[in-house]
């Protein structure tokens, strides 16, 4: 018995296999797979002729969980979705329930949302960014871009209590004020990052092999992005302008002024520079909320303790680092919610992923697989 | 005593010293690269064993060297123990030939560049029946890797060689040292820019370091030929590529840079600068470089060096008949 042949997926999976090809599992353990992702792969030679994404190795019934447990119950469970940008699905989460029950968030709330938020993209965007380079071979970036995101997990974690899995924010608020050291070291952190950058381009973004790594590998076209519904910087890589903070508003997303960075080259150096130029925009949008931070409550006073909604459904949508976070919730007017509907980027943006490694080399899937940004809890969830 | 006798005990002590010598250097360019990658990338490296870490080498290596041996239950026990021994056993005769000075060198051979290049061939063998033997995907296509990429880049340095033989008019090391002269402008260097750039790209390939680590090639085959190995198997093969760095320098040293020969106290010394100085340099890329894709290797090989490589050798024909 060899190996491949012994699960539903692998016995699938060779029935058509050639005989000139080997089929090869990369992963569930696997350095580039970032955690639990399977990929039975065959190739021939150094090409992939088909691969498929074998899900599942960390499902924990999270939409189950959502409907056994109360609102406030389900809602940490949030935070362990997307370890990256634990704070985009607190919002998503937050912001559905306080559109189901009426509650409304006041002004400064809304604010500290915007900054924390950006921050944790900014954190998600530095991850990926030295993980990715890691991936095509080169070891130091990974510690460049971990250097600065430790300044900014120390930062967030004095105001919410955790560095990775937040559970920052509350219905109709956040769980705690921001300080005066708050906003001093975001503004000390957002002046050194734009130097950072900098050296970050200098350093990565100009080397000759990065460049040949990654330009023109691992094509997605408008009609494959639009096919398999993938959103954020994948699709923004693509010439796709979507954002759901432009396009649908949330928060008080409408009063910063910043651009949705687009590219329309499809490869895996558009994501790339998709994300770098997002890290400004989310440097300026953090600038610009702590300038015009107002005066006020974080939290609002009238929140029912008792959270139960009336009967009815209610969908709402944040952008996360990955893309386009939804979350749809059905009340039959109990305590806990009858359905809870978790809409993940990522799992969506890895679909595409079997149609397009087709004929790739080994070496540029691993490429393409880094430049989709995943993050396995988020897929399997 | 005869001659023979004489010859034979100079080789077995010349062997002994040169055992030392790439134990010491398995440790010294160890503990380097932890301690320059430290440096590059905002860290300290090792710190906690003996004073600045400098000891953590002896740990590894007493931990390599403690751990159980595995051999995994479809490989073949022969070939996969076969593999680490014979990619270790060529080095000590590699460094047999290299003239460290005019009293440092244990074989004064003719053929001295020509014992280098068939030697340092055994070790791609090495892997191949390592990553055929290990009975595992990622090992197999690391050795199809690792044989392809040796075959591509022993063509360039192959010309490079010929190259400086053709302007010596010969193929022992000692004498290629001696036709230089002790500062920089006499250095073979000078007159051979593109061969030395070829000659050290390539050599890099041949020793699989960044950028051209594909036969290892982390990210994508988990860990290529060594997958399978652990302990002291694994060791080895790390002490083979070590062994492999200082070797490439003292050739490269030999034939572009002077040897021992320096502006004043021509000796030994002289060598051991040079050539730390190139495995420094050796170290310091591989943390700063991303890794090459494999046809984007070939293509380096095949269509810029070797074209590269044979107008040098023909250029370099041309002028030594001219003048």
């Amino acid at each position: 018995m060899e190996f491949w042949k012994e699960d539903f997926y692998s016995l699938k999976f060779a029935e058509k296999k050639r005989d000139d090809t080997i089929i090869i599992n990369i992963g569930p353990q696997h350095p580039a797979t970032h955690g639990v992702l399977r990929v039975l792969a065959e190739l021939y030679g150094e090409y992939i002729v088909r691969s498929e994404c074998v899900l599942g190795y960390l499902h924990r019934m999270q939409e189950k969980m959502g409907e056994i447990k109360t609102y406030p119950q389900f809602y940490p469970n949030t935070g362990r979705l997307d370890y990256g940008h634990a704070l985009a699905w607190n919002w998503a989460y937050v912001g559905a329930i306080e559109k189901l029950v009426g509650i409304e968030v006041p002004e400064k709330a809304e604010y500290i949302r915007v900054i924390t938020t950006e921050l944790n993209r900014i954190a998600s965007h530095l991850l990926w960014w030295g993980v990715y380079i890691l991936d095509l071979g080169a070891f130091t970036p990974v510690m460049y871009a971990f250097e600065d995101r430790e300044i900014l997990l120390d930062i967030l974690q004095r105001i919410t209590g955790s560095r990775l899995t937040y559970a920052y924010f509350r219905f109709g608020g956040v769980f705690q004020d921001i300080d005066s050291k708050f906003i001093e070291d975001t503004k000390k952190f957002c002046k050194r990052m734009h130097s950072r950058l900098n050296l970050y381009h200098e350093f990565v973004t100009e080397n000759i092999i990065f460049k040949k790594r990654v330009e023109d590998v691992g094509i997605f076209t408008k009609d494959t992005i639009t096919k398999y519904g993938a959103t954020g910087p994948v699709a923004r890589g693509s010439g796709i302008k979507y954002d759901v903070r432009k396009a649908e508003p949330y928060g008080v997303y409408d009063r910063f002024k910043f651009k949705i960075p687009v590219e329309d080259k499809c490869d895996c150096l558009a994501r790339y520079m998709v994300r770098m130029k997002e890290l400004e925009q989310s440097l300026s949008i953090v600038e610009q909320a702590i300038e015009g931070l107002p005066e006020g409550d974080f939290k609002n006073k009238k929140t029912p303790k008792m959270i139960k909604p009336p009967a009815g459904e209610v969908y709402f949508s944040v952008e996360s680092a990955r893309g386009k976070v939804g979350i749809y919730i059905v009340s039959d007017g109990g305590m806990n919610p009858y359905r809870v509907k978790l809409r993940s980027p990522t799992y969506s943006n890895l679909s595409l992923l079997d149609e397009v490694s087709k004929g790739m080399m080994l070496a540029d899937y691993v490429a393409t697989l880094g430049s989709l940004d995943l993050v396995i809890p988020e897929i399997d969830k | 005593m005869s001659g023979v006798e004489w010859t034979f005990i100079k080789i077995v002590i010349g062997m002994l010293l040169i055992l030392g010598f790439i134990a010491f250097n398995a440790i010294l360019l160890g503990y380097g690269e932890r301690k320059i990658s430290g440096f590059i990338q905002g860290r300290l490296g090792p710190y906690a064993v003996g004073p600045h870490g400098s000891l953590q080498m002896m740990v590894d290596m007493v931990k390599l060297m403690t751990k159980q041996i595995i051999t995994p239950k479809k490989a073949d026990g022969f070939l996969f123990w076969t593999a680490p021994i014979l990619s270790f056993m060529s080095v000590p005769v590699l460094f047999m030939v290299i003239p460290f000075s005019p009293s440092f060198t244990v074989i004064n051979s003719g053929l001295g560049i020509v014992i280098i290049l068939a030697f340092s061939g055994l070790n791609v063998l090495a892997l191949c029946i390592g990553g055929l033997g290990s009975n595992n995907k990622w090992s197999l296509l690391g050795a199809a890797r690792a044989v392809s990429q040796f075959i591509a880049f022993e063509v360039p340095i192959l010309l490079v060689v010929l190259s400086i033989t053709l302007m010596t008019g010969t193929l022992s090391l000692s004498e290629i040292i001696s036709k230089q002269g002790g500062f920089p402008w006499q250095w073979n260097i000078v007159l051979q820019p593109i061969a030395f750039v070829i000659m050290f790209v390539a050599s890099l390939a041949e020793m699989n370091r960044v950028p051209f680590d594909l036969p290892e090639g982390e990210s994508e085959l988990t860990a290529g030929y060594s997958t399978e190995y652990g302990g002291m198997g694994f060791g080895l093969f790390v002490l083979a590529e070590y062994t492999h760095i200082v070797v490439a320098s003292s050739v490269i040293t030999t034939l572009f840079l002077g040897g021992w020969k320096g502006p004043v106290f021509s000796g030994i010394w002289w060598f051991l600068l040079k050539m730390y100085i190139l495995c420094f340099i050796i170290l310091w890329i591989r943390w700063a470089f991303p890794r090459v894709r494999f046809d984007q290797l070939l293509n380096l090989s095949w269509k810029y060096l070797i074209p590269a490589g044979i107008f040098n050798l023909l250029a370099t024909a041309l002028l030594v008949k001219l003048f």
